[in-house]
């Protein structure tokens, strides 16, 4: 069985969540929130992962992870709103066991 | 008042195939939409993308397959309502229901079919003082492309990085007296071809670019003349009939909401184990808009929802009347335009 990492959310509400994130299944952070619904269903993940809509965007906190964004991303963030210098879009951040103790924080709706 | 056996409320995939359903069942469509061409999410969002889960389909396009659809619906002659959002509902006491749109568009239909997807797609707003007043009657700003005839000799000013305005550009730049786009990097993101061709346009001179560039404000008093474009800080003024912004859209479930429908996680309950019905008798829901136990949002199941939806309006407009279900391959497809497709006869003929 592979390893499943924890990642801690903070939803909208300002609630901080400690989750396990399956790193065997193909999953992104934005399917994370959607699979504990951590945000209302319709509200994150609009577009369904093309980066696309910027509803899954998110606060990196720390620096378990790089905050360079791929093109599409950059491009998005670019017209969307709330962003910030440490904004990503949980789409494009894959899962994977690097991700061990990552801290986010869901973004306000576009 | 325009008349049709089933109105249903969104022209994507899925309300497009109830179409093909229905028309099986001597059933008329109507079908409304918010954004201007038919094709819901795969038109407007993502075109020209693969989708690699349509059975049959290792890889379609998109777009292709939402011409697909129009061409396997044709012979049964929907009609639509495109540009306007479905936004009353009132239920006769003969059953049949009328909606009414944001414009005024009256239809009576016998059963409604909600095949509304995300929900209506609202185009995202620049925040800009003054922009309320520019966008209502005419006065200048315009969030959609509807009737590009429109804008045939005037001055036009269009903002966006992504494919529509990249597409849009491009189809103004043949119909406009000047095109100018207006982008806050200097980077777009679209279909190569796209931005290919607006590189060319720029080079001719018939598309002018300001990038990195911001429309800031707006002069007019009456309607829109000019905007102002910031650039690098410093201010230009540009001359126009018509501001385009396209920042994309979000989807919101609109007025649906209020019918005394049962939502759940933004989406219409409905009764999976028989026929896809809401709470309201008669209104059904189809696609990604509804919910119940187990759903996927996947275009597949909405095809198969929209089928057994078109079975139940049969049975509810035809109370008693027996039918049994056909295979297309061995009865064919009359329209009711008076096409036949049928499969062709075998040959009954000896071999000496």
């Amino acid at each position: 069985m592979s390893q499943d990492v924890t990642i801690f959310i903070t939803d909208r509400n300002g609630v901080k969540h400690e989750v396990l994130a399956p790193t065997d299944m193909n999953m992104n952070i934005m399917e994370l929130i959607r699979s504990y619904e951590l945000a209302e269903e319709g509200t994150v993940g609009v577009c369904g992962g093309m980066a696309m809509c910027a509803s899954c965007q998110c606060y990196i906190l720390n620096d378990v992870i790089s905050l360079e964004r791929n093109p599409d991303e950059e491009a998005m963030l670019w017209e969307a709103y709330h962003v910030k210098d440490n904004s990503r879009l949980g789409c494009q951040i894959p899962i994977t066991v690097d991700l061990e103790g990552l801290e986010i924080e869901i973004a306000p709706e576009q | 008042m325009i008349q049709t056996d089933i109105l249903i409320i969104g022209a994507g995939p899925t309300g497009l195939f109830a179409v093909f359903e229905a028309g099986l069942l001597q059933l008329k469509c109507h079908i409304i939409d918010a954004l201007p061409q038919p094709g819901g999410q795969l038109a407007e969002l993502y075109p020209k993308k693969p989708i690699f889960d349509i059975p049959g389909y290792p890889s379609v396009l998109a777009g292709d397959l939402v011409t697909n659809l129009m061409e396997q619906i044709k012979q049964f002659q929907p009609g639509f309502t495109l540009g306007e959002t479905a936004e009353t509902i009132q239920k006769l006491e003969d059953g049949t229901f009328i909606v009414t749109t944001n414009e005024g568009t009256k239809h009576q239909a016998k059963a409604i079919a909600i095949a509304g997807g995300l929900g209506t797609f609202e185009p995202r707003k620049p925040i800009l003082k003054d922009i309320e007043f520019y966008e209502k009657e005419d006065r200048g700003v315009d969030y959609f492309v509807k009737d590009p005839e429109k804008y045939r000799g005037k001055n036009i000013v269009i903002a966006g990085g992504g494919d529509s305005a990249l597409d849009w550009s491009i189809f103004l730049s043949n119909v406009a007296n000047s095109v100018t786009l207006v982008h806050r990097r200097n980077e777009f993101r679209g279909a190569l071809d796209s931005v290919e061709k607006v590189q060319e346009l720029k080079n001719a001179g018939k598309i002018k670019l300001v990038t990195p560039a911001e429309v800031v404000g707006f002069n007019g008093s009456e309607r829109i003349t000019a905007v102002d474009i910031e650039v690098n800080g410093a201010r230009m003024k540009v001359e126009c009939d018509y501001f385009i912004p396209l920042f994309g859209l979000t989807p919101k479930l609109g007025p649906i909401a209020n019918w005394g429908l049962e939502i759940e996680k933004n989406a219409i309950k409905v009764n999976n184990a028989l026929d896809y019905q809401t709470n309201i008798d008669g209104i059904y829901a189809i696609g990604d808009v509804n919910i119940y136990p187990g759903k996927l949002k996947l275009i597949l199941c909405g095809f198969h929802e929209a089928t057994l939806m078109c079975q139940s309006v049969y049975n509810r407009i035809n109370p008693g009347k027996r039918y049994v279900l056909k295979y297309t391959t061995v009865s064919g497809v009359d329209g009711f335009d008076g096409t036949r497709k049928e499969a062709e006869k075998a040959v009954v003929k000896s071999i000496d």
